[in-house]
């Protein structure tokens, strides 16, 4: 009998696979079973990781919307091609087959989903202002910069992939920390967009514990908004509270909304653009109109 | 024929405009559920005229025991008659307020100009005219909000809880009121403490539209009374302008809560005028980016950047410009500068300009005479300022300027945003494709190029980062007082 | 040639104007108020700026005469009255007005240099200045040649200024742009600059013939022009709006805009003109009406 290989799970910071700074790890156990030595990311680990979103968002954002789209359109290709691997191991995780075959197409889709919209929801969304002075007047949507997400605890792979996408396909960039309880799908996941032509740093995934990183997410100074699947009134206080710090956006989630077909919508995309708008004189001359 | 035949010094006469035209009551009381109700605790406080410090009228002082009143007022108004009438008949409403604003213009803005010290010709011009056309705005849209988002349903939240700032009273106020009323919200609204009658004469109007009972609710007093409206546990939404550290209390207060916020705050814009540009209206450009209102703007392009090939050309017409603005009595009708608001404010903007001194900055005001009583600052700028000076990193909210120069687009982009305020920006050059990328980098959410300080209803208003988030103005100040199923 | 000696600037980089600027800015000049005090001793002013201007195929010396007289009295009930600056003639008729006007101080403007088109030879143009100037004409008002600016010759436009400055001698020369047939308010700047540096002493909107003739924002456009060209060399140079300006108001509204662009020592009739044959009665009108407090009619003011 052969021995088999055991896969070691990192995280995921500016496209590479490091492990904690901290050297801590938890055990995910299944039926009181170790199945894996997860990351317990610490404060030092987010901190890095806002470094890199930072640096990958601007360059992210001026790649063109059709670009995007179709880096968006290349992870679900890829995911696509990798299926029966995520089912085997959110099987390995304690879950059904019909359920993790369901959580991994429906990821798929997802994805395609949003990678149509990288490039019409500004069409759909911007337009012209019809002021009353002699000024061209514009909105648009921007990206808001820096997203920090808690994925959806419940899911193993599609509240992840349905928050990251509705934040990447706007031209932001994303630190989020993985499910507690289903961290190796996060993982593999960040493997699909390391082969995805998503650029480094665009995409981070941590892993660890929400309790003890909400409150960094929620004060660092250099993170533009946070997005909060779960339901937990106290994190979700502190969460506001500390956002105030720097006026961070704030989103919450419960995790079936995520999950939910209804997520598929262009307005998610929106909750983490701001809006610009431009105010440019129009130059009125006819030769000889009376207003010269 | 004298060679010249007048040089003397050429000064306009006074030209006051009669404040016949508007009646101030001596007191005012809280406007609530359509009626007009003494404060329960039987206080009132006084109102004055910045320009002279004389008392225009007092007004009442509203406790947690009003805020509730009123609330239930809004709350009862909201299920019983607001949420019922059908979105036309909201709409008819909301253009009878908008006419009747213009019908009474020259007597608000009389008012303003007593109780806030701005300039007459920009009460006249900018504040009420933009007022009633905002309300004209919203008005049509009450019964269209099903095109404005498409795919969803949109529901108004029920009551809103709006507390405004002292800079553009009555503005300010429709452009809180109109928006939530068009959704079908019902309102409670403060004005400032400093500020009240205008948004008073508002109620008036209110009244006089027949406005349901309650579905406008407009109570007066400081920041406590603020406070409670942001506490109290019935009100669905709040919608905030003022400073920053005030924005960030009211998010820490509502936090758990479900209520919804919208934050109109601080900011500290860069306004920068490149080589290429007309460089004559960029001057008036800077003028009226920082001036207009006494700078008592939180959009001002108090941030002057000027590349310095044309840095000498810039500061001089500048300096010429600043001597021709007028400072002095908001009455008259060719003052550009009137008085400061308040002299808390004053106080505020004179330790500025004191640290702007102390930190070796060179400062030029123009000479100008300035009354005796009531509260003035000359126009002021600071030359040679560094982004690590603190006049160019604070607010300051008067008619002081910091001017830094810069050699390169990236450059200044980078200054430009290397601030926690997200709220405006300028640029200024006459090549297109400059205008698209540095309009484009900046981290604001309104950009004027090659104009400043411009508003319109149709225009969505409202900042990034630390200068709030949600907008007012356009289709997008909606959805502030909306939610989806 | 002189000009050849003179300073040429680029003219294709003469500063960028933005209209819309212009216009806000031209609309906070409207909203001056200027009261009663003041108002008397600014429309004395008006008064004296102004260049009363007959340019018809149909003027006669009697003509020119009758106006003459309306120069140096131009309302004998009011004392006190300044005369006009200037009576603005065909060369043909400067003889006359020269021979009207003597000892009243009011100087004889002529235009030249085939107006209104100025489509015409260089040595015709020439003969036409020389002609006014030997008659006596103490300011000469010239036409540029607008289908060369549009042609971009800037130089030959530049050159033809140049020469015509030194056809005038003593006489004071006005560039009339024709703003008009412009276009856009960057070709009113860039051809102020071209007729400063080739040295006139005054640029001037319109030929009175073309349609729109001076507005407050083109006129704006070329005081900015007028102000840069003196922090530039240090050598003021006149401004004269011409032709649609023909109300009280609206002149004091251009004095407002003198005053707080250019300041004090151009708001004089050696540094501004109007160029109006109107203008003078609606002046008349309003001073009678401040000093009896009557609303006046036209038939108690002379309309030579």
């Amino acid at each position: 009998m052969r021995l088999e290989v055991l896969k070691t799970y990192k995280i995921y910071i500016g496209g590479k696979f490091p492990r904690t700074e901290s050297g801590r790890y938890y055990k995910l156990k299944v039926a009181n079973k170790t199945i894996a030595n997860v990351c317990q990311c610490s404060r030092k680990d987010f901190r890095e990781a806002v470094v890199v979103a930072r640096k990958a968002q601007e360059g992210w954002n001026e790649k063109s919307a059709f670009n995007r789209s179709q880096i968006l359109y290349r992870i679900a290709e890829i995911l696509e091609g990798r299926k029966t691997q995520f089912i085997e191991e959110m099987q390995l995780m304690g879950i059904s087959k019909s359920v993790a075959e369901k959580e991994v197409v429906f990821s798929v889709d997802r994805l395609v989903y949003f990678a149509g919209w990288c490039d019409k929801y500004q069409q759909v969304f911007s337009g012209v202002n019809p002021v009353a002075s002699s000024h061209f007047n514009f909105s648009v949507n921007e990206p808001m910069g820096v997203i920090v997400s808690f994925a959806p605890e419940s899911s193993p792979l599609l509240g992840l992939v349905s928050v990251i996408a509705a934040q990447i396909s706007g031209g932001n960039s994303s630190v989020v920390l993985a499910s507690e309880k289903y961290p190796l799908t996060a993982i593999t996941f960040a493997e699909v967009l390391n082969s995805s032509d998503v650029p480094g740093g665009v995409v981070n995934i941590l892993t660890g514990f929400r309790k003890e990183l909400v409150e960094h997410f929620s004060t660092h100074m250099d993170v533009n908004a946070i997005v909060y699947c779960g339901t937990d009134k106290k994190e979700i206080e502190l969460i506001q509270k500390n956002a105030a710090t720097n006026m961070k956006r704030v989103s919450i989630y419960a995790d079936k909304e995520v999950l939910a077909d209804e997520f598929e919508n262009p307005y998610e995309i929106l909750k983490l653009q701001e809006v610009k708008t431009t105010w440019h004189p129009i130059e009125k001359i006819g030769g000889a109109s009376p207003s010269y | 024929m004298s060679k010249k035949t007048k040089d003397k010094n050429w000064n306009y006469s006074p030209a006051p405009e009669s404040s016949s035209s508007a009646t101030i009551e001596k007191r005012y009381n809280l406007f609530i559920n359509g009626k007009w109700v003494k404060p329960s605790n039987g206080k009132y406080f006084k109102t004055i005229n910045p320009a002279n410090e004389s008392v225009l009228s007092e007004v009442a002082e509203a406790n947690e025991k009003d805020v509730d009143i009123a609330v239930k007022a809004a709350r009862k108004a909201y299920d019983k008659t607001w949420s019922k009438i059908s979105a036309k008949e909201r709409a008819k409403y909301i253009y009878r307020i908008a006419r009747m604003i213009q019908e009474r213009a020259r007597e608000f803005a009389v008012i303003e100009s007593m109780d806030g010290g701005k300039p007459i010709r920009e009460s006249r011009d900018v504040d009420v005219p933009l007022a009633a056309n905002h309300f004209f705005y919203y008005a049509g849209w009450a019964d269209k909000l099903e095109y404005a988002f498409p795919m969803r349903k949109p529901k108004a939240y029920g009551v809103a809880g709006q507390i405004i700032p002292w800079n553009f009273p009555l503005l300010m106020a429709a452009w809180k009121i109109a928006p939530a009323l068009a959704t079908g919200n019902t309102v409670v609204l403060k004005p400032a403490e400093t500020t009240p009658l205008t948004a008073l004469k508002l109620a008036e109007i209110i009244q006089e539209a027949e406005l349901p009972d309650g579905v406008v609710n407009i109570i007066t007093g400081a920041g406590k009374t603020g406070a409670a409206i942001v506490n109290h546990p019935d009100i669905d939404k709040i919608a905030f302008t003022g400073s920053t550290n005030v924005g960030k209390i009211i998010q820490q207060a509502i936090a758990g809560t479900n209520k919804k916020a919208t934050l109109e705050l601080g900011g500290k814009a860069a306004n920068i005028i490149f080589e290429d540009a007309p460089i004559d209206q960029a001057v008036e450009g800077i003028i009226n980016g920082i001036y207009f209102n006494q700078g008592h703007v939180c959009c001002a392009g108090s941030r002057l950047f000027v590349q310095e090939s044309v840095y000498d050309e810039v500061i001089r017409k500048l300096k010429w410009r600043m001597k021709s603005l007028i400072v002095g009595d908001p009455m008259d009708k060719n003052t550009d500068i009137g008085a400061i608001n308040s002299s808390e404010q004053l106080k505020t903007i004179e330790k500025y300009i004191a640290i702007g001194k102390k930190d070796g900055n060179q400062i030029f005001q123009s000479e100008c005479f300035l009354p005796k009583k009531g509260f003035w600052c000359k126009p002021t700028l600071f030359e040679n300022v560094a982004q690590s000076d603190r006049i160019a990193q604070e607010e300051i909210f008067g008619p002081v300027l910091a001017v830094q120069t810069f050699r390169t687009v990236d450059e200044v982009i980078a200054k430009a945003n290397n601030t926690p305020f997200g709220l405006s920006a300028g640029v200024w050059t006459d090549k297109g494709s400059k205008i698209f990328n540095v309009t484009s980098k900046m981290k604001a959410g309104v950009v004027w190029a090659n104009t400043y300080n411009k508003f319109d209803p149709t225009s969505p208003f409202g900042g990034f980062k630390e200068s709030g988030y949600g907008r007012e103005g356009g289709l997008h100040g909606l959805s502030a007082y909306l939610k989806f199923d | 040639m002189k000009s050849k000696n003179k300073i040429r600037p680029n003219f294709s980089l003469s500063k960028r104007v933005d209209q819309v600027g212009v216009i806000e800015r031209t609309d906070r000049f409207k909203t001056r108020s200027i009261k009663t005090e003041s108002k008397v001793e600014d429309l004395k002013t008006v008064l004296s700026m102004i260049d009363l201007t007959t340019l018809e195929g149909a003027d006669t010396e009697n003509k020119v005469r009758q106006l003459c007289t309306k120069a140096m009295h131009l309302h004998e009930n009011y004392s006190d009255l300044p005369t006009v600056a200037a009576v603005c003639v065909y060369p043909t008729l400067v003889k006359v007005a020269k021979e009207s006007l003597k000892g009243s101080g009011v100087k004889v403007a002529s235009v030249a240099t085939a107006f209104p088109a100025g489509q015409s030879t260089l040595e015709v143009k020439i003969a036409d200045t020389k002609y006014a100037v030997d008659n006596g004409a103490d300011e000469i008002d010239m036409v540029i040649s607008r289908g060369k600016f549009h042609e971009g010759e800037y130089n030959f436009v530049f050159d033809e200024i140049a020469t015509i400055k030194e056809a005038c001698g003593k006489a004071r020369l006005k560039v009339i742009l024709e703003t008009g047939e412009l276009g856009t308010f960057d070709a009113v700047r860039r051809v102020s600059d071209i007729a400063m540096y080739a040295g006139a002493d005054f640029i001037k909107t319109s030929t009175g013939k073309i349609s729109p003739a001076a507005t407050m924002p083109v006129v704006l456009c070329m005081l900015e022009a007028i102000r840069d060209y003196y922090f530039e060399t240090g050598r003021m140079v006149g401004m004269k709006p011409a032709g649609g300006i023909s109300t009280a108001k609206s002149a004091l509204h251009y004095l407002v805009m003198v005053k707080e662009v250019m300041g004090e020592d151009w708001l004089n009739n050696h540094w501004f003109r109007f160029g109006a044959s109107r203008l003078a009665n609606d002046v008349l009108m309003q001073l009678v009406k401040q000093k009896t407090g009557n609303y006046q009619s036209s038939d108690y003011f002379s309309i030579d």
